[in-house]
């Protein structure tokens, strides 16, 4: 077997266990309404550091470069209300065309 | 099937999953080519993509074989950005309930795009239902996309930069963490977050900032006790009309 195919296993099982954990024990369990508390916040903090570091990061550092550009066109257009579409449409252009004057 | 919640509910969550998944799309094809060049088979790359279906983490073992480094190494790394998945189930689980084995299958579609679908509603069969089409449309696209990509691409690297597709992804979460924001304790959990995860990016390996964000609840406390937010107020903001 190639170490990848070795990886590809180990990964695949290892990441199954951690996706299936939570619907395999939990179920449909009601969580104490304390903890629930908790696990509606966590989705904000979720989201909030995803569109963060994958707006200014890069790797291991913060990298300042035409995504903020983008990021920030999707903010407006959110605040205007612009349907979901058309915030991503806009975000990848202004990212495209930051890049294509600078 | 229930029928509980209005159509205009799943057209909207439909509409998101298209998107999310049509942003998706390139990097499967990167991520095709990246597996190509890092030395993989087909069978392993398209292997990847349909047993590991977690696209940070399959790029990160990938790259780091491709590199040389150890089946330990590569391993343990795709594995750390996947501990996340592990807070998805907690947080998907009520609305994913069923036989043992559905469980488990819906559970392979658990990554960061299902479980953003799939929180942008407030009752259990909405949330299922956006898990579903979110997880399901981003599976297809990317399992295609990876042996596209695969066979077809090499520097596909450039395409995702010039075509500014890789703050698609970014976009897409803000615009699905907007309507969220309304709420004063979500807004306060949201800030910090995003202050939490920019502050370790330098320091820590990839994956571990989104993972601490989590932490961020905690900044919660600070506006009030600790109860089921009102997530009413969650849902019907967000994307605006759903019309065009």
């Amino acid at each position: 077997m190639s170490d990848a195919s070795i990886v590809l296993v180990v990964l695949a099982a290892g990441t199954f266990l951690l996706k299936s954990a939570g619907p395999l024990l939990l179920g449909a369990r009601r969580l104490p309404s304390s903890l629930q508390g908790v696990v509606d916040l966590l989705p904000a903090a979720l989201l909030a550091s995803l569109a963060i570091v994958s707006s200014v990061g890069d790797a291991r550092s913060i990298v300042l470069d035409a995504r903020i550009v983008g990021i920030v066109v999707a903010g407006l257009a959110l605040w205007r209300r612009a349907p979901f579409v058309l915030v991503i449409v806009l975000a990848s252009a202004a990212t495209a065309l930051t890049r294509l004057v600078t | 099937m229930q029928v509980i919640e209005p159509d205009a509910t799943r057209r909207r969550l439909r509409r998101m999953a298209i998107s999310i998944t049509a942003a998706v799309a390139p990097f499967g094809i990167v991520f095709g080519a990246a597996a190509s060049t890092a030395g993989l088979s087909v069978w392993e790359a398209v292997g990847y993509s349909l047993f590991v279906f977690g696209g940070s983490s399959q790029f990160a073992a990938v790259e780091i074989l491709g590199d040389g480094g150890s089946v330990a190494a590569a391993a343990l790394a795709g594995l750390l950005l996947n501990v996340r998945s592990l807070a998805f189930g907690v947080i998907m689980a009520p609305a994913l309930g069923g036989a043992l084995w559905k469980r488990a299958a819906m559970s392979q579609l658990m990554i960061d795009e299902s479980t953003a679908v799939g929180t942008a509603s407030d009752d259990l069969a909405s949330r299922r239902y956006g898990y579903l089409v979110g997880g399901l449309g981003v599976f297809v696209v990317w399992n295609l996309t990876t042996l596209v990509g695969f066979v077809a691409f090499s520097g596909a690297g450039d395409l995702i930069e010039d075509l500014g597709l890789d703050v698609a992804g970014p976009a897409a979460f803000l615009a699905l963490l907007w309507p969220r924001l309304a709420d004063r304790r979500q807004l306060v959990v949201a800030v910090a977050g995003a202050v939490v995860a920019v502050s370790l990016v330098p320091f820590t390996a990839p994956g571990v900032p989104i993972l601490a964000s989590m932490s961020a609840v905690m900044a919660a406390r600070a506006v009030g006790p600790w109860r089921p937010s009102a997530p009413s107020e969650a849902s019907d903001l967000s994307g605006g009309q759903s019309g065009e």
